[in-house]
This record gives C-alpha cells, sequence and structure tokens, in this order.
C-alpha cells in the first residue's frame, strides 16, 4: 500500500516531467508527404507509411536520409532542433519540412 | 484514323506538345493503355543498356530507380487492364515511340564512358519531356476510365519526378 502523499508526490512527478517523445505519422500517397509540414520536437520519430508502388526517400540535403520501400513505414528518431526542408531523392517534385523544437 | 495517329505521334515526338495535341482526336483506353505501357517497357530498356554501359555511379543509380518504378508501374497497369477487361491495342503513336527509342538505342550502343553517360541522361530528359507532355496534353484528357485516368496522373507526377532527377544528374555531368 503507497501512502497518499507518496502517490501525490509521484503523480506531481509524472505532470512535471516533459512530455514523452511522440511518434508522429507521415503519409505517403500518390507522391504527396502530408501533413506536408510536421511539428516536432528532438526525440520525436517521425514514421514514414509509403501508400504508393515505388520506393520513395526523405532526404536533408547534407543531412539524413530514410529510404522509404513501396507499401511499407520507416521511422526516424530526430535528434537535433531546426527546421530542415526534405525531399524524395528519386522524385524531387516531392517535398516536406520538419520543424524540430529543443 | 490517319490523322489520330499522326496528331498523337507528333505529341510524342515534340517536346512542345500542346499544338499538336489539341488538333489530336481522342485515342482509346485501350491505345491509351497501349502507348503508356509501351513508353514504360522503353525507358526499362534503356536503363537496362546503362546499366550495362555505364560505370558511372550516380548514371547507374538512375537507371535502376528508373527500371524499378517504371516496372512498378507498369505492373499496375497490367493489374489495371485485367482487372478492367481491357485489350491494350498496338496503334500507330506505340510503334512510332518503339521506333525512335530503338534508334536512339542504336546510337547510345556505340557510345562509351563520358560520352554515354552524357547522352543517356540527355536522352532521359528529353523523353519524359515528350511522355510527360503527351500525357498531360493527350492521354489523360482522352482517358474515359476514371481508374485508367487517375493512373495515368500518378504516373505522371512519377515521371515529372524522374524529369527533374535527370535534369539533376545531367547537372553533375557537366
Ligand atoms: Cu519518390
Amino acid at each position: 500500500m503507497i501512502h497518499p502523499s507518496r502517490l501525490a508526490a509521484l503523480a506531481l512527478m509524472l505532470t512535471a516531467a516533459p512530455a514523452a517523445a511522440a511518434t508522429i505519422e507521415v503519409t505517403i500517397d500518390k507522391l504527396v508527404f502530408s501533413p506536408a509540414t510536421v511539428e516536432a520536437k528532438v526525440g520525436d520519430t517521425i514514421e514514414w507509411v509509403n501508400k504508393d508502388v515505388i520506393a520513395h526517400t526523405a532526404t536533408v540535403k547534407g543531412g539524413w536520409e530514410v529510404m522509404i520501400p513501396p507499401k511499407k513505414a520507416a521511422s526516424l528518431t530526430l535528434k537535433a532542433a531546426g527546421a530542415v526542408d526534405y525531399f524524395c531523392r528519386f522524385h524531387p517534385n516531392m517535398k516536406g519540412h520538419v520543424n524540430v523544437a529543443p | 484514323m490517319f490523322t489520330r495517329y499522326t496528331a498523337g505521334l507528333a505529341a510524342l515526338l515534340f517536346v512542345s506538345a500542346a499544338p499538336f495535341a489539341q488538333a489530336a482526336d481522342k485515342p482509346t483506353d485501350p491505345q491509351i493503355a497501349h502507348i503508356a505501357y509501351t513508353a514504360g517497357v522503353l525507358d526499362i530498356e534503356a536503363a537496362k543498356l546503362a546499366i550495362k554501359t555505364s560505370k558511372n555511379k550516380e548514371v547507374i543509380a538512375f537507371a535502376k530507380d528508373m527500371e524499378r518504378d517504371h516496372e512498378a508501374v507498369n505492373k499496375q497497369a497490367l493489374d489495371l487492364v485485367k482487372k478492367l477487361k481491357v485489350k491494350p491495342e498496338d496503334n500507330a503513336t506505340s510503334q512510332a515511340l518503339s521506333k525512335a527509342a530503338e534508334e536512339e538505342r542504336a546510337k547510345l550502343a556505340k557510345l562509351k564512358g563520358a560520352a554515354f553517360d552524357k547522352a543517356y541522361i540527355e536522352n532521359e530528359v528529353a523523353y519524359h519531356k515528350q511522355v510527360n507532355g503527351a500525357l498531360e496534353t493527350l492521354l489523360i484528357p482522352s482517358a474515359s476510365n476514371a481508374e485508367l485516368k487517375s493512373l495515368l496522373e500518378t504516373g505522371l507526377k512519377i515521371f515529372q519526378g524522374h524529369e527533374q532527377h535527370a535534369e539533376h544528374v545531367a547537372g553533375m555531368l557537366k
């Protein structure tokens, strides 16, 4: 049996702790990233779900790249704060944007 | 009949397709399916030649992307025509495309090294421009089946991506 005061303290700790890292889903359908812009924070994971029959990438020039096979999902955990534009290396007409808060 | 084919052909063979397409009679869905499928096959054949011939990492990677994407799209097209019970119908536009591609391949087959890479990629830019122009101005507006139209529209987006990708690789070869 936990003492009520301990329980209160625990509850306080939980609420005071930073929000848990989230997984944010971006769908790819007919060569469109949606949502096109994602608001995230360091530690969050973006998961791209590819509904197309062709492979795509999420590529940041001079930065990270995620390969997203056809009819599959792939993810990336954001490690640095900042705003980045990304695109598909195979189909550069596909564009997305991620804002990463610290 | 002859005018229709000539106009369709013109749309595919010239980069500025719009004036020709405006004058064109509509190709039928079985003809459109055949033209779109043929255009894909021809790019796959060019890609295979490039994978075999080129020594350039970027060019080979690009060719593999073309092979993979066009095979995926053509598989979709085959599944769709089967589902719709449409029999793709050979036509003068498909034949003219094939003939032009054959001539291009014969030209490419004589080249090696950087000259091959440059010619292949420049042709990829031009070819995707032509096919995209024809899709936009002739094939998509002429398609009467909604699913066929939708597949062509997705195809157009994919091939517009290829065009940009090819332009990027062409820029790197300079
Ligand atoms: Cu892509």
